[in-house]
């Protein structure tokens, strides 16, 4: 029998509002594949109100609607210094759609108020004008972070996020409308904090980014030089090439 | 009222050409029309109303499954008129239409129902429908503008729902269940309506499905209100529901013949929607007997001794509780799940980790995974600690695997979304050269 001694502590952030569209399929993949690889996995969920733990290694927000959004954002702002701390000590983060607009600057709705975000990401977002579709649809996207690869996922969004001067793009689309439909961007990445549009969802499909995450929260909790040997996912493989098909079939063409 | 083919290309050319047609037809029906909306129990529940009005001596005019925007709307009438644009006998009909949610809004000033039910509102396809609130303020909107009375019958156990009550002009008649023995012990993930109209959260004394239970505010005090038509001492079973239905001070037995909570909740929504049609509980109870599954909602198929039955699943709820029904079950069987990402299944299949399949995990349980998504349902479901025993994307291949995986007397439970499901209803009627033994004997005067 194999002692785990190696435990990540993983925070999901609003789990209840903030999981529209099955953000939480993250949350069971992480859990999922640190049984696979022996290591042990603590998760608090932090609500609305509660206070966030002294340290955590790896966390996950998800989506929720305008209104869910609306609700968590003064809560958000009370937590954005920890967050940020977080973030500078490496701590690894995957922030999807909804959570993804509120860790950046602001969120621009279309009466023209500006909702203040964690300014984890230095991306803006703005609400579509006035008959401006939202960006719905599969995607497909090749990733700017190291071993991460060929991403899968579907998007579904009316925000248009921009990346400031000091922001780098998490992928670049090929299908897809990713931030904002036109510079080809997805996402953005500040050190081992990921924010994105891809539900899918997007940790379960794309087994490269999974083992990434679980890495870097090792990391951050035993130091850099902790290493984990991955057996390969096939279930996950097979899922995320079969979306990828799909993705190349129907998902909107980036030129 | 003439009978043809019933396909869209009639309502294509009728919403072309006359989007006020459908008011034009929908006028000239004597006994008005009832409309049924909401995510889950649309089909059935219109089904088991049809079949309440012809028991209660209406002839009926409805529209078919998954024809339920205007385009279908306006198709059933076009097919049943006159090329001069009027319906024979309109004068002693009454229609019964099965509205999308989204669409029910711009139909209701053109249809202008005599009773509106409004079943409930899950999470369910955001890539069409987008937020679950939008379609909510959608109802409320639109039931603001219209002028007219209207009949409400409205689910008491989704705050959805039940809200619209809330400046109605005209009677309400409310249904729910009054059993907190099938109470959930836990809430699912899947819960969309958390938050009361003054912003504060819900709470509840009971939860049936998602977010839909015995449910209270209090910060401002809007509450659950005790339901005109109810369902109490309600017995799941594997096949059947035993409950008591309770329509005012009167309350009669009900063995109904499908399973599962939701289609108690079908069963009230039909009793509901007939008493505000002034039916008698007789007819109700005449169609809630004897009407049995709707096309494709548990409809029962014998193939060489095997008893196979057809599940629709197209959201997480309609999926929680699909699993809930089955894992009653008490004895081995083997389940084929189908998943697409058609239009009308919802191109993102993100949806089903929202679903709790992990009740799967540990049952006996042989697993076919199939559909255009195989992979990813195969991947969910062995995350969920529930391995499949085949994966195979053809839907033909996959149901000869089920079928050879169960022995003689072997239950097979087919769990699908939309498209899958009328490929594998297609596939079975081809194999067993029959209807399913459950096809509705009335099904010929729907229109």
């Amino acid at each position: 029998m194999n002692a785990s001694p190696r435990t990540i502590r993983v925070v999901t952030l609003y789990p209840d509002v903030m999981s529209v569209y099955a953000d939480r399929g993250n949350l069971i993949a992480v859990q999922a594949r640190c049984r696979e690889l022996g290591i042990g996995c603590e998760v608090t969920r932090v609500g609305i109100g509660d206070e966030l733990p002294r340290d955590a290694d790896l966390l996950l927000i998800g989506g929720g609607q305008d209104r869910e959004q609306r609700r968590i954002v003064d809560d958000l702002a009370a937590k954005g210094d920890t967050l940020r701390e977080w973030a500078e000590s490496d701590a690894a983060m995957l922030a999807v759609c909804g959570g993804f607009q509120l860790f950046g600057e602001f969120y621009r709705t279309a009466e023209g108020a500006e909702l203040p975000g964690v300014r984890l990401f230095d991306i803006t977002t703005v609400a579509p004008a006035p008959g401006m579709p939202r960006c719905i649809g599969d995607v497909l996207a090749r990733s700017d972070v190291p071993d991460v690869g060929e991403l899968v996922g579907f998007e579904n969004h009316g925000g248009r996020t921009y990346l400031g001067p000091h922001a780098q793009p998490f992928a670049r689309v090929r299908h897809g409308y990713g931030n904002n439909g036109a510079d080809g961007t997805e996402g953005a990445v500040y050190r081992q904090a990921i924010g994105t549009y891809l539900h899918g969802s997007l940790l379960p499909k794309n087994p490269a980014l999974l083992d990434r995450l679980i890495l870097a929260a090792l990391r951050h909790r035993y130091g850099p030089e902790v290493d984990v040997t991955a057996p390969r996912n096939p279930y996950a493989e097979r899922a995320h090439d079969a979306a990828a098909v799909v993705a190349r079939r129907r998902g909107r063409r980036n030129t | 009222l003439r009978r043809g083919g019933g396909t869209a290309l009639p309502g294509l050319v009728a919403n072309t050409v006359a989007p006020a047609l459908i008011g034009s037809y929908a006028r000239q029906l004597g006994y008005g029309t009832a409309t049924i909306t909401g995510t889950n129990g649309k089909t059935t529940t219109s089904h088991l109303l049809t079949a309440a009005a012809a028991a209660g001596g209406f002839r009926t005019l409805a529209n078919r499954s998954g024809s339920n925007l205007a385009r279908g709307v306006a198709s059933t009438f076009v097919d049943a008129a006159t090329p001069s644009g009027l319906l024979p006998d309109a004068r002693e009909y009454l229609g019964v239409f099965e509205l999308d949610e989204a669409a029910w809004p711009a139909l209701l000033p053109q249809l202008r129902p005599r009773v509106a039910v409004f079943l409930n509102l899950f999470r369910d396809q955001l890539d069409r429908y987008g937020e679950v609130d939008s379609v909510a303020e959608g109802w409320q909107r639109a039931l603001a503008r219209y002028r007219e009375p209207i009949g409400l019958v409205l689910n008491a156990d989704d705050p959805s729902v039940a809200l619209l009550a809330e400046g109605a002009r005209g009677p309400i008649v409310s249904f729910g269940v009054e059993d907190p023995d099938v109470a959930l012990s836990e809430a699912e993930h899947a819960a969309d309506a958390r938050f009361c109209r003054c912003g504060a959260t819900f709470t509840y004394s009971a939860i049936y499905m998602g977010h839909v239970g015995m449910w209270r505010c209090s910060a401002c005090g809007r509450t659950r209100q005790t339901p005109l038509v109810a369902a109490r001492d309600v017995r799941l079973g594997a096949d059947e529901t035993r409950f008591t239905l309770c329509v005012g001070s009167r309350s009669l037995g009900i063995i109904l013949p499908l399973a599962g909570l939701y289609s108690v909740y079908n069963a009230l929504a039909c009793a509901a929607g007939a008493y505000a049609l002034g039916l008698s509980l007789e007819a109700t109870t005449h169609a809630l007997l004897e009407a049995g599954p709707a096309f494709g909602r548990q409809e029962r198929f014998a193939v060489d001794g095997r008893y196979v039955r057809l599940l629709l699943a197209k959201n997480p709820t309609g999926l929680n509780e699909v699993l809930r029904t089955i894992i009653a079950i008490d004895q081995p069987f083997t389940l084929l799940a189908l998943l697409n990402d058609g239009i009308q299944d919802g191109q993102d299949v993100s949806w089903i980790y929202d679903a709790d399949l992990e009740h799967l995990a540990g049952r006996p349980v042989t697993l076919v995974v199939s559909g255009d998504r195989a992979e990813d349902l195969a991947l969910r479901c062995a995350l969920a600690g529930i391995e499949p025993a085949v994966v195979e994307r053809n839907t033909a291949r996959a149901l000869e695997a089920a079928l050879a995986r169960a022995s003689a007397g072997a239950r097979i439970e087919v769990v699908a979304t939309y498209t899958a499901m009328l490929e594998v209803r297609e596939l079975l009627a081809r194999r067993t050269g029959q209807q399913a033994y459950w096809e509705p004997a009335h099904s010929e005067v729907r229109a």
